[in-house]
């Protein structure tokens, strides 16, 4: 077992008009990277500004390396914060703004200066010493955010979005130079994004927050292979979703009826019962469709639309229900299905998942 | 001339728009503001008999004259940092508070502007006077036996200036506050400086703007004011009185002039340094 750094116990939050956190609960351990993922006005900064002390909880205690940091205020806490406005003091250089956590601490001035040189090196922005904040780009005074944050050596440091501002490709950068930074100073970052992607490429852990509660916590591949609800399922990566009757069970094969037809999925992990009610959750990535019905499935469905997706083909297919699935093919354009073709749809029982199917096991 | 560059037809078309503004507005400003400046100008270096002179200036280097003069600059000096005192808080928590209370203390910063500020300093005269409100008040309560002699006295002469003009250090001060990022005071926070820390070194440099901006707002006129300390009494002589005096009693238009010259330029040497400090424009230049 490893280390726990930050203990959140049964936080609650309310600003006055109703609950943004209610009641929750989450432990990291050191040197853990934890993404709180969700949609906007889902308690993930509200969660964010209680551990930094900026805000205070109603309930609820925040435990960091086992002292009780709930009453103190955010100047007493050992931990730091990459805004998402990055909030750079306008009115100081570069040099200055990282040094400011340093002097506030009354470190000397040699000590002051060796480190704000090691953190400019750091984040590579050596030679912006002089600069103001205001003539810097986006990405550069992100770097300066991380390297003011970082100056102080916090036990935790806190992202709010830190990549939010910045265009795809700088994004993409940063999140590699990011992950790789945390793993090299192996410091513990909590990390705000409402982008599933930067999520799964970062995260040791996803806490995927919806309405100021915790819909499922877990490792990026527990979470996109196992979701909890059909909220997480939805939110992260793209997939067809069927509800349906347990029909039959066999071993570890279970079939499914719906309003489209049936289909087979692997009931090792859920234990499903006959006659019960499930959701199926089964990516977009990982849904075929074919031209001869496959054993197991009967899925028919009538091809709307092929588009070329770079490296696969997916089909939009219109099935019997009247929803619509998009399957992934390697084929290439020319022998994919036409408008107006019939087709079945299939994929592997291992690789659908039951929605709650891992509790449900459990 | 057939070479000029030729404006893009649309910035023409502003150009001769803003054109249509600020060219009546710019004869307003010569008739109202340097052509009587150019005739006061003129007047000062003449004499009653139309000859050039610079006796006029060199009659102000009298003790008692340059006295008056530090006199007014020391009102508008105190004037100025009491009115910074409590003007500065002020505004920083109207443009913190919520919208309620803002608009109400907003309120309360504006409405003295309905009224003339001679009808309302004499309604201080009468809260300060022998047997006024205030007197009757802490006799009543036991606080004072015999009534204070309020007026006259160099206090309630500054007591009316700041009455007067702290409203020009409420408004810039609580429009920098409220201009101002607060995430950099929790920024501040977060890296470990305790409130008064992050006061002194975010909020302050970064509302600097405003506070010179009040600053000056408030000193300026505070130098040529001499009504209020006429009517709170005591009879402190300020630049103000000496120009009347010279202009009214006297009959001096000259010497008249030539003082109020050197209040101008005193003012605008104020100004000048505030700019060059990089203070915001105020709306004059």
């Amino acid at each position: 077992m490893q280390e726990i750094l930050l203990s959140l116990q049964h936080i609650s939050k309310d600003f006055g008009e109703g609950p943004v956190l209610s009641d929750v609960s989450l432990e990291v351990a050191r040197g853990e990277f934890v993404t709180l993922l969700g949609a906007s006005g889902c308690g993930k900064t509200t969660t964010l500004r209680i551990i930094s002390g900026l805000e205070t909880a109603d309930e609820g205690r925040v435990i960091l390396s086992g002292q009780d940091m709930t009453d103190l205020p955010p100047e007493k806490r050992p931990v730091n914060t990459v805004f998402q406005s990055y909030a750079l003091f306008p009115h100081m250089n570069v040099e200055k703004n990282v040094a400011y956590g340093l002097k506030v601490r009354g470190e000397d001035k040699a000590t002051i200066k060796a480190r704000v040189k090691e953190m400019l090196e750091l984040v590579q922005m050596s030679d912006y010493a002089r600069r103001m904040p205001a003539q810097l780009s986006g990405g550069q005074r992100q770097r300066i955010a991380i390297a003011r944050a970082l100056a102080l050596q916090p036990q935790l440091l806190l992202l709010d979005e830190p990549l939010g501002a910045l265009d795809l490709q700088l994004r993409r950068q940063m999140q590699v130079e990011l992950k790789r930074l945390q793993k090299k100073l192996g410091i513990t970052f909590i990390y705000i994004t409402h982008d599933q992607e930067e999520a799964v490429n970062m995260s040791d852990r996803i806490c995927v927050m919806r309405g100021g509660r915790f819909e499922q916590i877990g490792t990026p591949e527990e979470i996109y292979d196992q979701p909890m609800t059909r909220y997480v399922a939805q939110f992260i990566g793209r997939s067809t979703i069927f509800t349906g009757k347990v029909k039959s069970v066999n071993g570890n094969a279970a079939v499914i009826e719906d309003e489209n037809g049936s289909f087979t999925v692997d009931a090792s992990r859920a234990r499903l019962t006959v006659g019960e009610t499930c959701e199926v959750c089964v990516r977009t990535e990982r849904m075929r469709a074919s031209g001869t019905p496959v054993d197991g499935f009967s899925l028919p469905g009538t091809v709307r639309e092929a588009r070329y997706a770079g490296g696969s083909v997916e089909t939009f297919v219109l099935m019997a229900g009247g929803a619509e699935a998009v399957a992934t093919g390697e084929e290439r354009m020319a022998d994919a299905a036409k408008p107006g073709d019939t087709v079945y749809l299939y994929w592997n029982p291992a690789q659908a998942a039951v929605i709650g199917g891992a509790s449900h096991g459990a | 001339m057939a070479h000029k560059k030729a404006l893009h037809p649309l910035k023409a078309k502003e150009a001769r728009r803003n054109a249509l503004f600020t060219v009546p507005m710019a004869c307003l400003a010569v008739l109202l503001v340097a052509l009587p400046l150019v005739y006061v100008l003129g007047m000062a270096l003449t004499t009653a008999d139309g000859q050039l002179t610079l006796d006029n200036f060199k009659g102000i280097l009298r003790a008692d004259y340059l006295l008056v003069f530090a006199n007014s600059m020391k009102l508008a000096f105190y004037t100025t940092v009491i009115s910074l005192l409590i003007g500065y808080p002020f505004g920083y928590f109207m443009a913190r508070s919520g919208r309620r209370w803002k608009a109400l203390l907003m309120l309360l910063v504006i409405i003295p502007f309905w009224t003339s500020a001679l009808v309302r300093i004499y309604g201080w005269k009468i809260l300060l006077q022998g047997n006024g409100p205030i007197n009757t008040v802490l006799k009543s309560l036991g606080i004072i036996e015999k009534n204070i002699k309020f007026l006259g006295s160099y206090g309630s002469v500054l007591l009316a200036m700041v009455y007067c003009l702290i409203s020009m250090m409420i408004l810039p001060c609580h429009s920098a506050v409220d201009k101002m990022d607060f995430t950099l005071v929790e920024a501040a926070r977060d890296l470990g400086s305790a409130p008064w820390r992050a006061f002194l070194d975010v909020t302050l440099p970064l509302t600097m703007p405003g506070i010179l901006a009040g600053c000056v707002l408030v000193f300026v006129p505070s130098v040529g004011i001499f009504y209020l300390a006429d009517i709170m009494g005591g009879g402190l002589v300020l630049v103000g009185n000496l120009i009347r005096d010279q202009l009214l009693k006297v009959r001096d238009w000259h010497m008249g002039s030539a003082m109020s010259m050197v209040l101008i330029v005193l003012t605008a040497g104020i100004y000048l340094v505030y700019r060059r400090a990089g203070g915001d424009d105020l709306g004059v230049f």
